[in-house]
């Protein structure tokens, strides 16, 4: 079933040399799956993870022949109607939780507001369905947590707290972009497992992006490859070793591997062709 | 013949119940000519190491010693001109208000080198950059760029050992590959010794004979390039990064 339907996106700034075009005539769907979408910085990935939320500050423009949401069509919405998307139907976990939670309010507050601002609940059963969340991203005192300020916690539980804000609400599709690139490898793998099982139990649909193609072929159902502003190539993530399209070829290249020893890594030859190739199809 | 020894090294901040002990009796050698890695986590200690041989730290016991020279507590004009470090992140190592130009010639003038011009051209060609990046200011490099600039900085003194504090995490894995390779060459080149702070294990695996891996202060473990190939290791955390290191993998959650 499809949860989200994209096509034809592109995003725009104005600048004194003319239009740039961050993202450009990208099309995709997202059913009740692991979506990654990779690709180096600027390839306009983020963008595209922004554009959707309609996150996009003007003079910055987002134009879409279709962006559905379980077929209501978010460019038509308003503002106000919009602020309902964000948080309760979509969420999005971001690279820093330093940066993304409030540092002057106590970490339950923080949640027990995103979960009253969209459900209307009464304090108590916010807290009560705070503190289960808290449960359920493997935070083994929720209590102390609740009290707690950001500054406080660790990156590895602040990432977790993010993560537990964001789905308080059950929104059916997580954005997560870069969840796990500011924390070290061991909560890494714990703060990717609580994302996991989370998506699976509670049929959501995830878009993962990162920049890491290990993490995303072996966390991912479904591949996204981008390269400034398109998608260069779709394939399922345990495929991605056989891509074909040389922008992937000579990423996957460049890598250091442990099991295959090379006396020089291959470096990525960049061919101007690929940033006026027509945008690959990632709709199903 | 040891480029670099550390021999029961430990290194604090702060006094009394502030005190955080950062590296607690950290041993190891680094012979001459040969690429060291040290992987961990953020706050293992890894760059402290660094940070105190170069006299960034001033709290320090045990011994370092570099060729033939025991460190004492003040770092002299030779010490800088036989070690030199490259920072992790090249947006913030290189001023902004500086061209590639300044910062080259500022670094050899320090260090009482004549024909400077000639000097710079050849730095900037041995890291890949043309001469017309001579005069250009850090906000017109890309990353890459930017520490290639940052690299031949540290290239200027002619140092027989360069500390590489994490020189590739902030790029792109595509020019990751280039920097690499190029700190492969200069390596063969100029026959220099590296010691290389990473916590990416494929990195240091592709870079280094030897690695410590580091896990709260101390030094868990030492492998051999082979070792980690073959995913050798005694020590559980050691097995969980090399595990890591091939990307998600479910059988770990039990760790969660």
């Amino acid at each position: 079933m499809t949860l989200l339907d994209v096509e034809n996106l592109s995003v725009t700034f104005p600048t004194r040399q003319g239009e740039f075009e961050a993202v450009r005539g990208v099309s995709f769907t997202l059913g009740r799956e692991r979506l990654g979408i990779v690709g180096e910085s600027g390839s306009g990935k983020s963008m595209t993870g922004r554009a959707i939320l309609r996150l996009i500050r003007p003079p910055g423009r987002i134009k879409a022949d279709k962006l559905e949401l379980e077929g209501v069509d978010l460019l038509k919405l308003s503002e106000k109607a919009m602020q309902k998307v964000r948080g309760q139907k979509i969420s999005m976990v971001m690279q820093d939780p330093k940066f993304s939670l409030n540092p002057v309010m106590r970490i339950g507050e923080q949640i027990i507001e995103i979960y009253r601002f969209h459900t209307g609940a009464t304090k108590k059963a916010a807290y009560k369905k705070a503190m289960e969340m808290l449960e359920a991203v493997s935070i083994r005192d929720p209590e102390r947590v609740m009290r707690a300020y950001p500054h406080e916690m660790s990156s590895g539980m602040g990432q977790r707290i993010m993560i537990a804000m964001m789905l308080v609400t059950e929104p059916q599709i997580l954005i997560a972009d870069e969840p796990t690139s500011a924390l070290d490898v061991s909560v890494q793998t714990q703060v990717l497992s609580i994302i996991d099982r989370l998506v699976r139990e509670r049929g959501m649909g995830l878009i993962f992006i990162s920049h890491d193609l290990n993490l995303v072929a072996s966390f991912c159902d479904r591949v996204l490859i981008m390269y400034a502003g398109r998608i260069v190539e779709t394939c399922a993530a345990d495929k991605l070793n056989e891509a074909t399209h040389p922008y992937t070829r000579g990423l996957l290249g460049s890598l250091p591997r442990l099991n295959e020893p090379s006396k020089r890594l291959a470096v990525l030859d960049r061919n101007p062709d690929w940033e006026k190739e027509a945008s690959v199809s990632g709709r199903l | 013949m040891s480029r670099l020894i550390f021999n029961d090294l430990s290194v604090w901040f702060g006094e009394g119940p502030d005190r955080v002990d950062a590296v607690k009796h950290a041993t190891f050698e680094v012979p001459d000519g040969a690429s060291f890695g040290l992987v961990g986590e953020s706050g293992s200690g890894k760059s402290t190491i660094l940070r105190a041989l170069v006299g960034l730290v001033p709290t320090w016991s045990g011994e370092m010693i570099v060729g033939d020279q025991k460190l004492g507590k003040k770092r002299s004009k030779a010490f800088f001109k036989e070690v030199q470090m490259v920072f992790q992140d090249p947006y913030a190592s290189l001023h902004p208000r500086h061209s590639v130009d300044q910062v080259l010639s500022e670094t050899l003038r320090l260090h009482g080198f004549r024909g400077i011009d000639k000097r710079i051209e050849k730095l900037l060609d041995d890291v890949g950059l043309g001469p017309a990046f001579r005069f250009r200011y850090p906000h017109q490099l890309s990353g890459g760029q930017r520490q290639r600039v940052a690299i031949a900085r540290a290239l200027a003194p002619e140092p027989s050992v360069l500390l590489l504090d994490e020189p590739t995490s902030a790029l792109d894995v595509s020019v990751q590959a280039e920097v690499l390779n190029l700190l492969t060459d200069l390596r063969a080149e100029h026959k220099l010794t590296y010691l290389m702070v990473s916590h990416d294990l494929a990195v240091v695996a592709h870079m280094c004979e030897a690695t410590a891996v580091m896990e709260n202060g101390e030094i868990a473990e030492m492998l051999s390039v082979e070792d980690m190939r073959a995913m050798r290791s005694e020590n559980p955390y050691t097995q969980h990064l090399l595990r890591s290191a091939s990307g998600y993998n479910p059988s770990q959650e039990q760790m969660a």
